[in-house]
């Protein structure tokens, strides 16, 4: 007991001395994930608006498929990855293994899924006389899905920001394709992996503080963005 | 050439038609107004009209193009006219920028746009909400939004779906007094519908009565009005009584009609044998204790069966062999001391009865 009071005391320290190390850690995580939130952002935003406003057939079951794929194991996406990015793989030649790179695409491809159906949904959620009010102004198709995307906008971020938070969250792809190389690659929850596994529970415990504050402003945010 | 026509226009959804061969030709320039119940397919006929549905059957066309030829004439079509819904819906943004939006569209430089704008929050009255959420108005002011919205992108033909059906009366009123501005003040063509009669009269240059979704009469106001063509429409534009019989005499259109034993006089040229309905405004029958002579042709006596006072009005059904709605005023109903069971006379004059086929 006294060893996590001990730890809890000396991450405190850590973190209100902004120690270098664990203000870098933390700086990269945010950055890594951030992009990738963004990246996803601007491809699936698009995409989704896409495929809620065309009509096809087999509509339905993508859709289906996409929800299916929100809690897509982090490591299932570290190995696809790994497999087209690494020597042997066909985009082995970009050389971004164990880069941050490497890690910002495949958050991207993890998240992918929670922005696409969390968008459409956002979208289905406008009502039907805000479209046919546009059209009866003269919306042309595009005008009328960026005012629809507009109208949606809240629960648009809300999307953006699960998906941010399951970006920062994940260890699976960042331990596989980044390699926790320290100053280079090294995020939050590889760094606490790590440092827990050799015995340094100082560090750890301020890392892990630092993300469950990420958590609660990324929660608190959502919490506002929800009543408006 | 007319502004807007439809030829054989049907629609069915699952199965049940809720339009059947609407033939309509609204000329530049004119007011239009669909009336006829809920349900009879007026939103129906304008969502067409505007192409925010296709049709199962027949077609529309704008200054004489095929409307639902290319979505390009449609895009372009469109953007010649504007509709404000029966629920209208604002955009989640300030009262300017939904105003804003159809000329944005259009393409419209922002410096146009401003001068449009303001111009147009002055003729609806919301010059002082330009920066409020659009959302957090009224029902009237919204319906003011939607109207300016529309009337922003000085489209040729205005449709209106039910302007003041869901407003009260106060706010309905103002509405009805800004449409009859817009039409007054601006060269545009509308077609608006709404179920109320009077409405109809107030505003357009000429009616369409809509009765399950079929075209049952057009024409102007004062005609249908004064001569509905049949039973629906005789109901819906206030014809209370409606009682079955038969001519028995026309000399020079001055006919007898029994009804149930009793002969009233109406003027009509319907033959003799012919069987017809009798139509008359509850306002048109005049109710007295005792028979008075003038110069009204028909006077038959009766009992009151029920008496129901509205307002400053009264109305008395008779039984004079059939059943009579008269309406009285409120004073002569008491001076005169009607109740369930008085004997009274009841008299209407041959003109202001106005006689149809019976179907």
């Amino acid at each position: 007991m006294t060893e996590l009071w001990n730890g809890l005391v000396k991450a405190v320290e850590l973190i209100i001395s902004f120690d270098p190390e664990v203000m870098q850690i933390a700086g990269r995580s945010l950055l890594i994930a951030v992009s990738s939130a963004v990246i996803g952002s601007v491809i699936c935003i698009p995409v989704a608006s896409l495929i809620h406003f065309n009509r096809f057939r087999g509509k339905r079951f993508l859709v289906s498929l996409i929800q299916t794929f929100y809690s897509v194991p982090t490591v299932a996406v570290g190995l696809f990855v790994f497999v087209f990015i690494s020597s042997a793989g066909p985009l082995g030649g970009l050389g971004i293994l164990f880069t941050p790179t490497a890690i910002v695409v495949g958050q991207a491809i993890l998240i992918t899924p929670i922005l696409l159906g969390l968008t459409i949904s956002a979208l289905s959620g406008v009502d039907k006389s805000i479209l046919d009010t546009a059209r009866s102004l003269g919306a042309s198709g595009l005008q009328m899905a960026v005012l629809i995307v507009k109208e949606a906008r809240f629960a648009v971020v809300a999307a953006v920001i699960m998906g941010f938070g399951r970006a920062i969250s994940e260890v699976g792809i960042s331990l596989m394709v980044g390699g926790n190389i320290r100053g280079f690659t090294r995020v939050i929850t590889t760094a606490i992996s790590l440092e827990t596994s050799k015995g340094d529970i100082e560090l750890s415990l301020a890392l892990g503080i630092i993300l469950i504050l990420v958590a609660l402003v990324v929660n608190i945010a959502m919490n506002r963005i929800q009543q408006r | 050439m007319p502004l807007i026509e439809t030829r054989n226009l049907s629609q069915r959804r699952d199965g049940q038609d809720i339009l059947k061969n609407i033939n309509l030709r609204v000329e530049r320039g004119e007011v239009f107004a669909l009336i006829g119940p809920t349900g009879a397919g007026k939103t129906t006929l304008l969502r067409l009209i505007d192409m925010l549905d296709t049709p199962s059957e027949g077609k529309v066309f704008f200054d004489g193009v095929d409307v639902n030829a290319s979505d390009k004439i449609k895009l372009e079509t469109r953007r010649r006219m504007a509709f404000v819904l029966q629920k209208p819906v604002v955009f989640n943004t300030s009262v300017y920028e939904n105003i804003a939006y159809g000329l944005r569209w259009r393409g419209i430089g922002s410096r146009h746009i401003r001068e449009g704008v303001e111009g147009i929050l002055e003729t609806v009255g919301l010059t002082g909400y330009k920066h409020r959420n659009a959302r957090t108005l009224s029902g009237g002011e919204v319906q003011r939004v939607a109207i300016a919205r529309a009337i922003a992108i000085r489209p040729e033909v205005l449709l209106l779906d039910e302007p003041t059906a869901n407003l009260d009366p106060v706010s309905a009123s103002k509405i009805e007094d800004l449409i009859a501005g817009i039409i007054k003040r601006e060269t545009i063509t509308v077609i608006m519908a709404t179920h109320d009669m009077s409405q109809g009269q107030r505003l357009a240059d000429r009616i369409g009565v809509l009765v399950n979704g079929e075209m049952v009469q057009s024409g102007d106001p004062r005609e249908i009005f004064a001569s509905p063509g049949n039973r629906q429409v005789a109901e819906f534009v206030g014809m209370e009584n409606i009682i079955d019989g038969v001519v028995t005499s026309n000399e020079g259109e001055m006919a007898a009609i029994d009804i149930n034993g009793r002969i009233i006089e109406a003027v009509t040229d319907f033959d003799i044998g012919e069987e017809v309905s009798v139509c008359m405004r509850p306002e048109d029958v005049t109710v007295a204790l005792s028979k008075v002579s003038s110069s009204a042709r028909n006077s038959l006596a009766g009992n009151i069966t029920w008496t129901v006072s509205t307002g400053p009005l009264c109305r008395v059904e008779i039984d004079c062999g059939f059943p009579l709605v008269a309406l009285v005023t409120r004073r002569s109903s008491e001076e005169m001391g009607l109740k369930k069971g008085t004997d009274v006379y009841a008299t209407f004059k041959a003109v202001s009865i106005h006689v149809i086929r019976r179907h």
